[in-house]
């Protein structure tokens, strides 16, 4: 994509986000945008912009997730955190279907009453959403509650000039610029440049729009156009953030380093010290594995399946009659990160991986999926010592 | 659109194939699924316990039929072994990419079929004897834990009648009625009337003996790419949906079931992938 052009582009001022709140809200969306509760910055239905997170940043690490104070009032000053929009497009729990007694099998109709207007996305997770579509929305059975669910969902998407320092989107080619996939695109410069009235610390927004309907509703907010330098300010300020990534994860050769390595003596190392808790699948934006549960009630007359996330790292994941297809842990880990880094792309065209450091973070024992692959690169594939000697299959 | 919602089927016809395993004709009660191809599978729910992938045993156009033959191994299958005619289970799919028969055009045809992995070849069976002048030389090779477990018993029989296929059997465990032959599947090859650079082989049965197969069958010269097996993982969607059913680089429900071994030797091998 290119670079907007300063013709594209408008500043506004920080009051600006609530009328863009109430704008959408207006227009139908229930807006969804990252507020703080319990310590973390979750997202949750927004009634007005003054839930954003002014003021709060987050300290990050393997292992570890902190909310701290900044010293301005960044809506936007903090990087990915434990939840992702999957949430909502893609649920932790969904009926799919229900029947009483002998009467017909009803869809259980799990469509939001109002369209979701999601505000913050982070470029890594606008990259996530867009797997999630392939995966989910194009395959030969498509997931028609999927469909349902993003079907109009209207994104305000926010560049990065702060990533954390678990972030490593530059290495993914996700971020920290947003490319394309959003309706709106905000940039959040906090050192007085733009700014009308304010002083260093309160943020200004430079905003695009990337469709028809995010133009729509630009035209409604209190914004006026940007000029060049301060366009060319604010490219720079993400263009520097690229280079200040807290990780990186060099993307060559990353594919074959994986299938070269399955039989690696590396995946005992991890798994005494992965303790299979599946907290990276569940906070990663991309991963959509499910299982189904059926239930009935006390009488039996009225049956209903659910659908949840599950997670590789569950034992009975891989469970077939005779046992687990994965019984160690040293297999469940290598399927998780091989099929994140490599056999995605063999599977649905793309890397399952956007860079969003959310499952360093939080991963009780600090185990870096960065670290991991650095590992293996400096690990000789040749040293084989878990490899089957060709006897036992997996079963 | 193969929707996620199940469609009702009546249990029309249970044929009891052995202590454990029976095979159940179902008709559609208000409309039917899509037609299948051989070796592709549906979600078979027995509602209010669960659902299973169980593959198309066979098919009977135009009323929108189909035959699936289950072994009882755990909640769901044996409330599907259970269902007596008149109940009603849930059918989606059909899922998956199943056998490539036009393969064997003009050429030796090997099914080999281990325990309940008879149900699946058997439409492999069914069409190459539809169309029998296609193909030259036509064997089916069996094997069962025991006597009592052989499943399709009174086909295979009318099959040994026919002068045009070889058909043999045996058992691990021999009782003392037995008087066919012991020990595994694989020693049946030896035997086999097959022109091994001219053979396509069909094989289903549990992996172990499918890899034991495919290794016998690559060492008397058929070529890896014209070995299919149909492999077998946990599935929860059948539609590439639910991510459970990978190895490697597949989604065995949308890539497979049917595999060729030229694609999978080196996956098969890998303890726990
Ligand atoms: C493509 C395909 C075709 C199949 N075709 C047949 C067939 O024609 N006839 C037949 O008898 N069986 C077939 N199976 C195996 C059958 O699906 C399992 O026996 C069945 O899922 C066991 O479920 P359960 O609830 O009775 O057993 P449990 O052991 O209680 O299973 C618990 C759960 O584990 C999963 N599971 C257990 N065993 C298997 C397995 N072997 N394969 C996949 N998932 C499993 C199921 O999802 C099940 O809900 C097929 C499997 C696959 C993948
Ligand atoms: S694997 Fe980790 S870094 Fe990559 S997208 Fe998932 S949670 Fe983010
Ligand atoms: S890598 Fe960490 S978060 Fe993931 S399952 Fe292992 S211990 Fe849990
Ligand atoms: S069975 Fe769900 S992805 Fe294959």
């Amino acid at each position: 994509m290119s670079t907007p052009t300063a013709a594209g582009v408008s500043v506004m001022d920080v009051s600006a986000l609530c009328v863009l709140v109430d704008v959408l809200r207006d227009r139908g969306y229930a807006v969804i945008g990252p507020t703080v509760r319990d310590g973390a910055i979750v997202l949750d239905e927004l009634d007005s912009a003054e839930r954003l997170p002014f003021g709060w940043g987050v300290t990050l690490d393997a292992g570890t997730y902190r909310l701290r104070r900044r010293d301005d009032g960044a809506a936007f000053g903090h990087a990915a955190g434990p939840q992702s929009w999957k949430s909502y497009v893609h649920p932790a729990r969904e009926r799919l279907w229900s029947r009483d007694g002998d009467g017909p099998v009803v869809a259980a109709d799990e469509t939001p009453r109002r369209p979701y207007a999601f505000l913050g996305v982070r470029p890594c997770d606008l990259r996530a959403l867009g797997i999630l579509d392939r995966v989910l929305g194009q395959g030969r059975h498509p997931d028609q509650g999927y469909a349902r669910r993003r079907d109009g969902v209207f994104i305000v998407a926010v560049e990065c000039i702060e990533p954390g320092r678990t972030c490593f989107c530059g290495s993914m080619g996700s971020g920290p610029a947003a490319e394309e996939g959003y309706d709106l695109a905000l940039t959040e410069l906090l050192d007085g440049s733009g700014s009308v009235s304010s002083s260093p610390g309160t943020p200004t927004y430079l905003i695009r729009s990337g469709s028809p309907a995010g133009t729509d509703v630009l035209a409604e907010l209190p914004a006026t156009p940007a000029d060049a330098e301060l366009v060319a300010h604010a490219r720079d300020a993400v263009d520097a953030a690229a280079e200040r990534m807290g990780r990186s994860l060099p993307a060559d050769g990353l594919r074959e380093l994986m299938v070269e390595n399955r039989e690696s003596p590396h995946w005992d190392d991890v798994a005494a010290r992965c303790v299979t808790c599946g907290n990276c699948t569940m906070v990663c934006p991309t991963c959509f594995c499910t299982t189904t549960e059926d239930v009935t009630d006390l009488t039996g007359e009225h049956a209903e399946r659910w659908r949840r996330w599950d997670s590789c790292f569950d034992l009975d994941f891989s469970y077939i009659h005779g046992g687990s297809v994965r019984m160690s842990g040293a297999s469940r880990y290598r399927q998780w990160i091989t099929h994140k880094l490599s056999t995605w792309h063999d599977q649905f065209g793309s890397t399952g991986c956007v860079g969003c450091g959310r499952c360093i973070a939080w991963c009780p024992v600090g185990i870096d999926i960065t670290e991991e692959v650095a590992m293996l690169r400096a690990g000789s594939p040749d040293e084989r010592t878990t490899a089957g000697d060709g006897a036992e299959g997996p079963r | 659109m193969t929707t996620a919602l199940p469609l009702l089927y009546r249990v029309h016809g249970r044929e009891v194939e052995t202590y454990d395993t029976v095979t159940l004709t179902l008709e559609p009660m208000d409309g039917s699924l899509p037609a299948s191809a051989p070796g592709q599978f549906t979600m078979l729910t027995a509602f209010g316990i669960g659902e299973v992938p169980i593959s198309i045993s066979g098919t009977a156009a135009p009323d929108g039929r189909l035959a699936q033959t289950l072994r009882a191994v755990g909640a769901v299958t044996r409330a599907l072994y259970h269902a007596t005619p008149g109940s009603v289970v849930g059918l989606r799919g059909p899922y998956g990419v199943g056998w490539d028969l036009s393969a064997a055009r003009g050429r030796d045809v090997v099914i080999v079929a281990g325990g309940i992995g008879i149900a699946p070849v058997w439409p492999v069976l069914q069409a190459v004897l539809a169309h029998r002048r296609v193909h030259r030389r036509v064997t089916v090779l069996i094997g069962a834990r025991t006597p009592r477990d052989i499943v399709f018993g009174a086909e295979i029989a009318e099959l040994r009648e026919r002068s045009d296929v070889h058909v043999d059997i045996t058992v691990d465990q021999a009782s003392n009625e037995w008087l066919g032959r012991t020990g595994v599947v694989t020693t049946l090859l030896a035997d086999a009337p097959i022109d091994p650079e001219l053979t396509d082989a069909y094989v289903c049965g549990p992996e172990v003996m499918m890899r034991f197969t495919a290794d016998a069958l690559l060492r008397l010269g058929v070529p890896a790419g014209r070995i299919q097996l149909t492999l077998e993982r946990n599935m929860r969607c059948g539609g590439g949906l639910c991510g459970h059913c990978q190895l490697g680089p597949y989604l065995i429900c949308r890539d497979g079931p049917v595999v060729t071994y030229d694609r999978t030797a080196d996956l098969l091998t890998v303890r726990e992938l």
